[in-house]
């Protein structure tokens, strides 16, 4: 019975064990890069948050942040709507979506990077090539997502719901979106962090603004507390909006 | 004609009409002819490049990298996820970290790492691993998983060893997932290897590309590109049809 | 002496809440008999046969083959087919079936005539450079078979074997079984959910109780030696399938939770 008192037991049983030594295996991974580099190369843990205390209060951190955020709120919901318009009618047309499906699968696989300075060259320095970029990671994991859902629906589920007398709208609410949520919700989520990506690789490429580019010139400067506290906050703000993203999705769909 | 016959020559025709279209967009003027090569000078640019030698070091450089990259991340994605699937609570430990692991940038470790490593092969080698590597456990856990325990028990039955087992039974029947891996593995790492390249390192063809574009070298930079987009596709493309070819079988007909 | 024994076989699943799953069983199995288990659904039939394949070992009690103690592996002769198609989807038919004599020490005229002669006993040679996906779920069942007949098994095990087919091609199926077991002279235990079955092929069948699964009556046929599906038209077939429901209809109820 002792057994069950202890905090490990407890911990174990409330599921936050493992997540706890997860991260501590990663601090300290992260602590035994930082002191074999002496710091050069990558601050330790400690040093890191202390820096990021200091950063967060300043004006030009929160400018850089805006700045990405701006560029990725709108890369996201442009590559979200039209991922999702486009991944419908592929889907609904069978004829349409397997001309294309492959087209968009090897633009998928190849590496969008090389074709970044044609996108500077269309859209100029500013914020629109971030943009334009970030949508060209994002739209296609949407569009496939969506065309798989829709195509792998298991034909007796509308003849279901019409042996059920379902109208059009009804079968549209209770059987065919939530059918292909879970998948969609998975495309959702890599357009997510693809269209994350895009931007960041826009700005650590060529901008004068965002994360990315502070990154960047930190590495320029020399500034190893700058560089590592960006990486930072970078990975904490992509684990941490995936892990909501999961669990939103694991609400609505049980099954996803 | 066959339908599947009729989807082919419809995307071969859609292809050739969008690349027309940007011929013309371009020679009308419509488009600005600064901004976006004609396909036709394109290609003309990428023959040019090619046959001049400057882009064969950088070729060398890039794809041994990438095969380097490619080649650690099918073996270690394989070893990590057979061990990873013998050992449950591991597994359930690491499985959030695998779900969440596409949604960071891998990307932004490179200055980390070239601080780390130098400017040398190596940060590039290990970018790509650890931009490829997670795909391929993904995939390795997913095919073994695929595994009917059926056959684990024909296994025993037959009065196969571990070895035995593992190279006769389980791999085969976790080949066409594990084949997703290798493909995902090899696009990762081509994608990691060549954006290094294009944003902090000194040589390769990303970096020859972003060279190009930051001294205005248009016809270097679109024939560079060109090149690079089409051995992608190629490589892609090849093992599209390798493995069709080994799941024709599987499937009836 | 018996072909295969059981003395005393008793299995539970451990965990929090442990099941008694099967026994006490006692059995013996005479050397060329025709055996078929009966009984409801989740009564452990497929752990008896487990136990005696070797694939688990019983939580007590003991298991003899030829004499010799069965510990948890399959011993030598002992050939099983399942119920899921089992088939090597990356094998060619031949290759399948060749499959079953990769371990075996044998000079290379024997092994190929062996994969030849269960090729062509299952009717699959039209068949032989498919693959298992190009074949029907019958055939499919038939090259697990062929792999098993390569190695001259000399107690076969089958765990409802034929459950994922249609009626017909189960009465077929039957008939080959049975002249496999004909002329091969192997001891069979079949595992099955369908009393006609076990009524049209065996010498004897055994059925069992609901969980935890003991043999509550053992019914002799009385067949003649080179019967096959036709004396399903023999009245003694009915009085057989008959007697084998009315002992199985109140532990089945009781095995649905329901009171009789």
């Amino acid at each position: 019975m002792s057994a069950f008192s202890t905090p490990t037991a407890r911990l174990q049983r409330t599921g936050l064990l493992d997540p706890l030594l997860l991260t501590a295996t990663a601090l300290l991974l992260w602590q035994a890069v930082g002191s074999w580099t002496d710091g050069v190369a990558v601050t330790g843990p400690a040093a890191t948050f202390a820096y990021a205390g200091q950063l967060l209060l300043t004006s030009r951190f929160w400018e850089s942040v805006g700045a990405t955020a701006g560029a990725f709120a709108m890369a996201f919901s442009l590559s979200a709507v039209a991922g999702l318009l486009l991944g419908l009618v592929l889907g609904l047309r069978r004829f349409a979506g397997d001309v294309a499906e492959p087209l968009l699968a090897g633009f998928y696989t190849i590496p969008k990077v090389t074709l970044y300075p044609v996108v500077l060259l269309v859209f100029g320095l500013g914020i629109g090539a971030k943009v334009a970029f970030g949508v060209m990671h994002g739209l296609v994991p949407v569009t496939l997502f969506t065309v798989a859902a829709i195509k792998t629906l298991p034909p007796v589920l509308p003849r279901t719901a019409r042996a059920l007398r379902l109208s059009p709208a009804q079968t549209m609410r209770w059987v065919l979106v939530p059918a292909c949520v879970p998948q969609i919700v998975a495309g959702l989520r890599l357009g997510f962090s693809l269209s994350l990506l895009g931007v960041l690789i826009g700005e650590m490429f060529s901008s004068q603004r965002g994360l990315g580019f502070l990154l960047v010139s930190g590495l320029a400067q020399n500034n190893v507390k700058l560089s590592t506290t960006i990486v930072l906050v970078i990975v904490v703000f992509a684990i941490a909006s995936n892990t909501a993203i999961l669990r939103l999705s694991r609400r609505f769909a049980p099954s996803a | 004609m066959s339908r599947s016959a009729a989807v082919f020559g419809v995307r071969v025709l859609l292809v050739a009409s969008l690349v027309m279209l940007l011929e013309l967009l371009c020679r009308t003027g419509i488009v600005n002819a600064m901004s976006i090569l004609p396909p036709s000078e394109m290609v003309a640019a990428m023959m040019t490049v090619l046959a001049s030698g400057d882009a064969t070091e950088a070729m060398f450089r890039t794809f041994s990298t990438v095969g380097a990259a490619f080649a650690l991340s099918v073996a270690l994605g394989i070893l990590m996820g057979a061990l990873i699937h013998d050992l449950p609570r591991l597994r359930r430990a690491i499985d959030p970290v695998l779900a969440s692991y596409y949604s960071v940038p891998t990307f932004v470790f490179y200055p980390l790492l070239v601080a780390l490593l130098g400017l040398s092969m190596a940060p590039l080698v290990l970018l790509g691993v650890m931009s490829a590597t997670p795909a391929m456990v993904v995939s390795t856990l997913a095919g073994l998983d695929s595994v009917a325990p059926v056959l684990r028990r024909v296994a025993r039955v037959q009065r196969l060893g571990p070895v035995r087992t593992l190279l006769n039974v389980v791999l085969p029947a976790a080949a066409p997932a594990l084949f997703g891996g290798v493909k995902l593995a090899l696009s990762y790492a081509l994608i990691g290897v060549i954006a290094g390249e294009f944003i902090l390192s000194g040589s390769g063809l990303g970096y020859a590309i972003s060279f190009a574009y930051q001294s205005f070298d248009n016809s270097a930079m679109y024939g560079l590109m060109l090149f690079v987009l089409l051995v992608a596709m190629t490589a892609n493309g090849l093992l599209y049809v390798w493995e069709g070819r080994l799941a024709r079988r599987r499937q009836p007909g | 002496m018996p072909h295969a024994t059981l003395r005393g076989v008793v299995r539970r699943f451990g965990g929090k809440q442990p099941v008694h799953a099967l026994g006490p069983i006692d059995l013996d199995l005479a050397e060329g008999e025709f055996f078929s288990v009966v009984g409801p659904s989740g009564c452990g039939k497929s752990t008896l046969l487990d136990v005696l394949a070797g694939l688990g070992r019983p939580t007590e009690g003991s298991v003899r083959f030829e004499g010799r103690p069965v510990l948890g592996e399959v011993p030598e002769g002992v050939g099983v087919v399942f119920q899921e198609d089992s088939s090597f989807p990356w094998l060619t038919v031949r290759d399948n079936v060749g499959f079953g004599l990769r371990r075996a020490v044998l000079p290379q005229a024997e092994i190929h005539s062996r994969i030849e002669h269960a090729i062509h006993f299952m009717g699959l040679a039209q068949f032989s450079a498919h693959y298992p996906a190009q074949l029907s779920g019958g055939m499919r069942q038939r090259v697990c078979i062929a792999r098993t007949l390569v190695q001259k098994p000399r107690l076969i095990l089958l765990d409802e074997p034929f459950g994922a087919l249609d009626q017909q091609t189960r009465l077929l199926m039957g008939d080959e079984l049975l002249r496999l077991w004909r002329e091969t002279g192997t001891t069979v235990l079949l595992i099955t959910h369908a009393l006609d079955e076990a009524a049209m092929l065996s010498d004897r069948v055994g059925v069992m109780s609901a969980r935890p699964g003991r043999f509550i009556d053992l019914v002799e046929t009385g067949w003649p030696r080179d019967r096959d599906s036709r004396v399903v038209s023999d009245p003694h077939f009915g009085e057989l399938t008959a007697r084998l429901w009315t002992s199985l209809r109140a532990e089945s109820m009781r095995a649905m939770g329901r009171s009789i």
